[in-house]
């Protein structure tokens, strides 16, 4: 990921902002600038979702990615946030603490970083509430 | 008009530490204080815990960070050296663009500094509510004397001039050029003078701003409820405490170092959290941050009604020492980045 990149996405990665169509009611993240079900139709908002929910499917990473090295092992989760959106994050337990359903709430952390000398990457995951 | 803390959730037992260099752990836990230090997740740093901190006392005060106008953070591990801590907190509580921010060094005091600036812009009318934060994943050499105590926390206070949960009367400083510890930039863990650290350094300072703080404003030991001093170890803020003419009963409250070490710059006021959690209307508590190379920070405080009102809307610390997780030596090491991967 290039520094620019993540620098546009601070808003979503930092406090969860998504967005919201006051239309239908449909919450989405991460936020999009035009809901698929109304088009035209739809009045679409910024929306700052709390980041509880649960957990939906997980799996254990033992192999890292560039930058996580020193994390594995860890767990990737597809989490359901309350409104209704999933998204993928990193849920931060004993792999025996985790389970479907498990019920999850956000934390500030650190997500990785290019290098010892790059950028470091800030943002949420979750821990069991 | 409001406050919150953090603390990683592992712990590390003193035993475990002695147990790696041969030593003898019922002396060193009987010469520091100290049962067990927190350990940071491999994942947390002073930023993210800057950002728990200053999360838990938005919270706690329902604090409308729009009006935020200025935020300082006070460690002696910020992870940039270049790119303030302060910033990336601004972003995490939405205080993002109009305000001032900027990060603080003075070893375990830069969050008190960040407390008095604050109080001085507020007072000018230059700034509607302030943050000032002290946070630190603190580092001690493998087998250093540090290493016992080193430990990871921090502590947030909005500082404003309404809807005050406490009341800062009055704050006193004394500074001096002295060479009690240091780090080099570039130098990842500290050096220290030794015995010189104690009388010179720690005790000359804490008294002299603890007395010269109640002399200014006429207090005494006996009209506080509950005094705080800096934490290096569980020793020697009670002999501070003593020379000063505190009792044991007035430190207990804040005296947190013995379950979870030096927080450096959270120390004092992860303390003064702890006597917040529990303190009623009326109760004077009294404060004095200490700072190596050195400076002490000393601090007149009453408690208001509305600390009722807030006090249960976010963790409170001995929330946060509960249920920790313990880890090994190996384990440790892995999460203070000892071992470079
Ligand atoms: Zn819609």
């Amino acid at each position: 990921m290039t520094v620019a990149r993540f620098w546009r996405k601070i808003p979503h990665r930092y406090n969860l902002i998504g967005t919201h169509c006051t239309t239908c009611g449909e919450y989405y993240f991460p936020p999009r600038q035009m809901c698929p079900s109304c088009r035209r139709d739809g009045k679409i908002e910024s929306y700052q979702f709390e980041g509880k929910g649960e957990v939906v499917t997980y799996t254990v990473i033992h192999t890292a990615a560039k930058g996580y090295a020193n994390q594995v092992p860890y767990n990737l989760a597809i989490i359901k946030l309350d409104e209704g959106p999933s998204l993928t994050g990193q849920v931060i337990c004993e792999p025996k603490e985790l389970e479907i359903g498990t019920r999850v709430r956000p934390v500030f952390r650190k997500l990785g970083e290019e290098s010892e000398k790059g950028m470091i990457y800030y943002g949420t995951k979750f821990v069991p509430e | 008009m409001s406050y919150g803390a953090y603390i990683p959730r592992y712990r590390i037992k003193l035993e475990d530490i002695a147990a790696v260099w041969g030593a003898d752990a019922a002396s060193i836990k009987k010469g520091l204080k100290v049962n067990e230090k927190s350990v940071p997740g491999l994942d947390e740093d002073a930023i993210t815990i800057a950002v728990e901190a200053a999360r838990n006392a938005v919270k706690r005060g329902n604090i409308d960070t729009s009006r935020v106008g200025a935020i300082y953070t006070g460690s002696e591990s910020h992870p940039y050296a270049v790119k303030p801590t302060s910033t990336i907190v601004a972003a995490a509580i939405g205080a993002e663009p109009v305000l001032t921010a900027a990060d603080y060094e003075f070893a375990c005091k830069a969050g008190t500094a960040a407390i008095q600036t604050c109080m001085g812009l507020v007072v000018a009318g230059m700034i509607d509510i302030g943050v000032a934060i002290g946070a630190d994943v603190s580092q001690g050499a493998p087998g250093d004397a540090l290493e016992y105590t080193a430990a990871a926390g921090g502590a947030a206070y909005v500082i404003g001039s309404s809807d005050l949960a406490a009341i800062i009367e009055d704050t006193y400083s004394f500074t001096t050029d002295t060479p009690d510890f240091w780090r080099r930039e570039g130098m990842l863990y500290p050096e220290h003078g030794g015995r010189f650290t104690g009388d010179p350094g720690y005790f000359k300072h804490v008294t002299s701003a603890a007395k010269g703080l109640m002399e200014k404003i006429g207090s005494k030991p006996s009209d506080y409820d509950y005094a705080v001093f800096h934490q290096p170890n569980g020793k020697f803020p009670e002999r501070a405490a003593g020379m000063l003419g505190f009792s044991f009963e007035q430190i207990k409250a804040g005296l947190v170092v013995p379950m979870l070490g030096n927080t450096y710059s959270g120390s004092c006021m992860i303390g003064l959290a702890a006597i917040l959690d529990q303190a009623k209307e009326g109760d004077r508590i009294f404060m004095t941050a200490f700072g190596s190379g050195a400076g002490s920070d000393a601090f007149s405080i009453t408690v208001t009604d509305k600390i009722e009102d807030i006090r249960n809307n976010a963790p409170k610390v001995q929330e946060l020492l509960a249920d920790p997780i313990y880890l090994d030596y190996a384990n440790y090491a892995k999460h203070k980045g000892k071992i470079r991967v």
